[in-house]
């Protein structure tokens, strides 16, 4: 059996991350599941929150992803995500100032299509928010 | 026999057509680079994609509770095509060659009685289409503002199609685009976005080889794959966005190769009638001086 486990990010724009490590913790929808190598075949989507590797015993990369799906397969971990930021990178100012735009925009929507992403919105801010904390 | 002056105001104007269909050919190339580099980064996602998908539908193809974007609506009395070409001109026969597919469709599904609805993508097809099918446009998108194309404009154009599959406006949907195979060929493509199309032969290839294990679903199949089906609706309207994007800029460049050569060739074209002419008019002079000065 494998030391480690292949963990892959994706997002649609590109390759974000490939390396393997010895834990990832990934922020399931059914609650945050740890993957280590051995891990039995599945698939789940994710909700707003932070992915955690741990390479040679050390956390060494936190990123946050705004929802997608993870699939375990053969000591293989890969997630699909449509916006991934690591930690260090996220901005509290700048994502108040998106948090405000976004409820603004919850707000004013006009139909119903309109203010389910503007809500959409508003809870991947907060929870990119909580993260940065 | 024009005249000396006409004939190099003609060379000079030609000139500067050969500069300026060069300068293009070298910006299309770079931007092709680029745009074949994007096609290139989307492809991990696109593979990944389609191999969840095809662990997943394996389970759910044949049960009732399949979503509707997987088996369709059980008619196909409606059809949406979405033709996606360029914002710009000048780029050889890529606009023309995809609206003459769709167009070839459409005449195939009418003569069959079905309905047809079109959304635009890009105002060059839009411009062709409406010529004879004006009262079909169901919707245009214009991508004349973004620049480089992003997964959000794919996420935009794949709303507007969800909410009118929703809305019950069409029953199966296609998208139109060039496939890009190199820089000199480009294949004018259909692809069936809804019902999704899962069954290919790259899916079953997809699907990683668990040794004997099964999945487990978190939450459950059904959840994942109502939240995956819109994103692989988003994802494949983005590779076709993409590579659309790369066989505008390859098909741009042959176009700006080819006015470049030939502009090179009415100029040697030219050069060769202007010296002619100049050396007739030389002869024609100097046979007047002698006949002149022999005639004292």
């Amino acid at each position: 059996m494998a030391e480690t486990v292949r963990f892959e990010l994706v997002s649609p724009e590109k390759l974000l991350l490939a390396l393997d490590a010895e834990m990832v913790v990934v922020p399931g929808e059914a609650g945050d599941f740890g993957v280590l190598p051995g891990h039995s075949p599945l698939i789940s989507t994710i909700r707003n929150g932070i992915i955690e590797v741990t390479v040679n015993g050390a956390v060494t990369e936190r990123i946050f992803v705004a929802g997608g799906f993870a699939e375990v397969a053969n000591d293989k971990l890969t997630v699909l995500a449509e916006e991934a930021v690591p930690v260090k990178q996220l901005d509290r100012a700048k994502l108040e100032a998106a948090l405000n735009d976004a409820r603004e925009d919850a707000e004013d929507a006009k139909d119903d299509h309109a203010r389910a992403r503007a809500a959409a919105r508003v809870e991947k801010y907060t929870a990119m928010l909580e993260a940065a904390a | 026999m024009p005249s000396l002056k006409s004939l190099r105001v003609r060379i000079n104007s030609v000139k500067s057509t050969q500069k300026i269909t060069k300068a293009m050919k070298m910006v299309a190339a770079s931007k092709l680079r680029r745009a074949q580099e994007a096609a290139e980064a989307a492809r991990p996602y696109a593979e990944r994609m389609a191999s969840i998908m095809a662990s997943l539908s394996a389970a759910q193809i044949g049960s009732d509770t399949a979503p509707r974007l997987m088996i369709g609506t059980g008619s196909d009395q409606v059809h949406l095509l979405i033709v996606a070409t360029a914002e710009r001109g000048l780029c050889g026969a890529f606009n023309s060659s995809i609206v003459k597919l769709a167009r070839r469709k459409i005449e195939e599904l009418t003569a069959q009685g079905k309905t047809v609805k079109i959304l635009c993508v890009g105002k060059k097809g839009r411009d062709q289409l409406r010529r004879d099918h004006a009262s079909k446009i169901a919707d245009t998108v214009d991508l004349s503002k973004s620049k480089k194309i992003g997964f959000a404009d794919a996420q935009e154009i794949a709303d507007r199609v969800l909410a009118m599959f929703e809305a019950g406006e069409f029953d199966v949907a296609h998208v139109f685009y060039n496939n890009f195979k190199s820089v000199i060929s480009q294949i004018p493509t259909a692809q069936q976005l809804i019902p999704a199309m899962i069954a290919g032969t790259n899916a079953a290839a997809g699907a990683p080889d668990l040794q004997g294990g099964i999945y487990e679903f978190e939450p459950d199949e059904e959840t994942i794959l109502n939240q995956l089906l819109p994103r692989n609706l988003s994802m494949q309207v983005y590779r076709a966005l993409l590579e659309n994007a790369a066989s505008e800029q390859g098909a741009r460049m042959s176009a700006m190769d080819n006015a470049t050569r030939n502009a090179g060739e009415m100029i040697k074209k030219l050069t060769t009638v202007y010296n002619r002419s100049r050396q007739a008019q030389i002869t024609k002079e100097l046979i007047e001086i002698i006949s002149g000065a022999e005639a004292v």
